[in-house]
């Protein structure tokens, strides 16, 4: 376990960059500290063909550090709204987001909990999800791994489709559906299981299977017999990850910092 | 602001003799995108007319939280409201929460589509997006089988037909020649496009000459046919940004979400902010050099 001296949100964006290793030349959008630095860490290690931006209109030639800038980045191209719009609608990008819920179809939802007309919880409203969930491939990432952001009935307003055949046009997925990869602070999980369903691919040092089930509200299934741990980041992408966040945004996303390695 | 001889016909009036012109319960759009070029300047006015039951249509920032607040709102089309920094407007929240407001919401891409469909004078577009998700279950919604051999089933995004639209540019002349240089224009070619009347608030209204259409033209918003009338507001965005002329005030968006906490504090908030005519709200938020000042925020 020596390997694991770094911290959990290490792991975590560790296990992101995993999401972008396969896909060539698209753009990466990772929504969020954790997920952008994910993006930002398959692009200098394994996959330099990604194409990610400022988080505003333009791409970059390199990762641009979440937080305060310590250079000018050198931009390559134009993300205006209309252009991302076309890229997206074309197939070329795969986004990692972290919705509110998230149910056993892959169904999420940042809109709204509880009836619609007046809901308990208003958040932001569907932005982008619907397209984004049928155009291009999805990931996400739940950094408070529980029943209520994995619910046990569909999400409260489905923003965006997943693997319900009720919900299916003619009996087919909707075109361009292709959800990936589930990071959470306990375990990384995937759509391979029977009838595209979630199972748990691996666990985080120290969790155990019974652990992300209880805190699960639908079944899971597991890709291996024995589950392997989470891979931990190699020196070599610690030390690049110091130079993609030199202003360690990452550690203050997740709540006191923990360690990958838990008590 | 500048005249030229020539000019044998101008569209300048008064933010009040702009919003003078609509009416109550027409559908408005908005342009701007959460904390960005904002029309505000012609959003606090609507604040001080007796307008009321509108629908609004944007990509919402402070301008939907603003006219929650105020109770202008029956009706909101729309894909998401956010303040960036502050994810939740707290107005918007507590309108939605309350039930005070209809909402038909749509994708990002989908609130295009119905733009681009009424700009076209088209009764719908066909889209993929919706499928598999709550929003084509909401009422509004139907659905259209390609009619070549492909055979799928789309959405028919319906037109979103606006009575009006009020955007936000850096520029224009008398006539309505319309310059928008940030470095994202948005969708605000499209509201014009949707809607019967476009009405501009501009940082500066300049000679025909010193638009220098030959190096602006990728800036110039769409034909001023379109456009019915403009007003020179300097700083009307704000709170949210014109970049490149200035950029977002955090600190007063903080203010603006403070707002919400009780109604004494929105009493408070209206009263400083909301009572007065544009420049006296300039002053109030910190002056010209104040606001020119505010640095970059980074994403």
């Amino acid at each position: 376990m020596t390997d694991y001296n770094c911290s959990l949100a290490d792991l975590i964006i560790n296990a992101c960059a995993e999401a972008w290793r396969d896909d060539g030349e698209l753009m990466a959008t990772g929504i969020g500290p954790l997920p952008r630095l994910g993006a930002s860490l398959a692009k200098v290690s394994f996959n330099p063909l990604l194409q990610l931006t400022d988080g505003e209109n333009y791409y970059a030639d390199a990762p641009v550090p979440p937080g305060k800038r310590h250079a000018e980045p050198v931009y390559e191209g134009y993300a205006n709204y209309d252009r991302v719009f076309s890229a997206l609608w074309g197939g070329r990008r795969h986004s990692m987001v972290s919705p509110v819920q998230l149910d056993r179809f892959g169904q999420a939802n940042i809109s709204s909990i509880g009836d619609r007309a007046a809901p308990k919880v208003a958040m932001l409203g569907a932005r982008g999800f619907p397209g984004n969930s049928i155009y291009h491939p999805n990931s996400f990432f739940i950094p408070n791994h529980s029943t209520r952001s994995f619910v046990a009935d569909e999400v409260d307003f489905v923003c965006m489709a997943g693997y319900n055949p009720e919900r299916y046009l003619k009996g087919t997925p909707p075109k361009g559906l292709d959800l990936r990869i589930i990071v959470s602070d306990l375990c990384v999980m995937d759509f391979n299981g029977p009838d595209k369903s979630i199972r748990v691919v691996s666990l985080h040092p120290g969790v155990s299977f019974a652990q992300v089930q209880e805190n699960t509200g639908f079944e899971l299934s597991k890709a291996s017999d024995t589950l392997p741990l989470t891979p931990a980041p190699s020196k070599a992408h610690m030390a690049l990850l110091e130079t993609l966040d030199p202003n360690n945004v990452r550690g203050s996303v997740l709540k006191d910092n923990p360690p990958a390695i838990r008590n | 602001m500048s005249t030229e001889p020539s000019d044998d016909f101008s569209k300048v009036e008064t933010p009040s003799e702009i919003i003078s012109r609509l009416e109550d319960g027409m559908t408005i759009g908005i342009g701007g995108w959460a904390t960005r070029r904002k029309p505000m300047a012609l959003v606090r006015e609507i604040l001080k007319s007796d307008l009321k039951d509108l629908t609004l249509v944007s990509y919402g920032g402070p301008d939907v939280g603003l006219l929650c607040a105020a109770g202008k709102i029956k009706r909101l089309i729309f894909a998401f409201v956010s303040l960036d920094q502050y994810p939740l407007d707290p107005h918007f929240r507590a309108a939605r929460q309350s039930g005070q407001i209809e909402v038909w919401e749509l994708d990002e891409g989908m609130l295009h589509w119905g733009l681009r469909a009424a700009a076209m004078d088209l009764p719908f577009l066909p889209t993929r997006i919706g499928i598999g998700t709550d929003i084509i279950n909401q009422p509004g919604f139907k659905l259209i089988d390609s009619p070549y051999e492909d055979g799928e089933t789309f959405v028919a995004m319906p037109a979103i037909n606006l009575d009006a639209a009020l955007i936000h540019a850096h520029r224009s002349d008398v006539k309505g020649n319309i310059l928008t240089m940030s470095p994202d224009p948005f969708f605000d070619e499209l509201f014009s496009r949707a809607a019967f009347h476009t009405y501009a608030s501009v940082e500066k209204i300049v000679m025909t000459s010193e638009l220098d259409i030959p190096t602006n033209a990728r800036f110039a918003l769409v034909e001023r046919a379109r456009i019915t009338a403009v007003t020179e507001t300097p700083f009307g965005a704000h709170p949210t940004s014109a970049a490149p002329d200035y950029h977002l005030d955090l600190k007063h968006i903080k203010s603006y979400v403070e707002g919400a906490a009780s109604p004494e504090a929105w009493d408070a908030y209206k009263t400083a902010y909301l009572l007065s005519t544009h420049a006296d709200y300039v002053d109030a938020v910190g002056g010209a050099d104040t606001i020119g000042a505010i640095a970059k925020p980074v994403y």
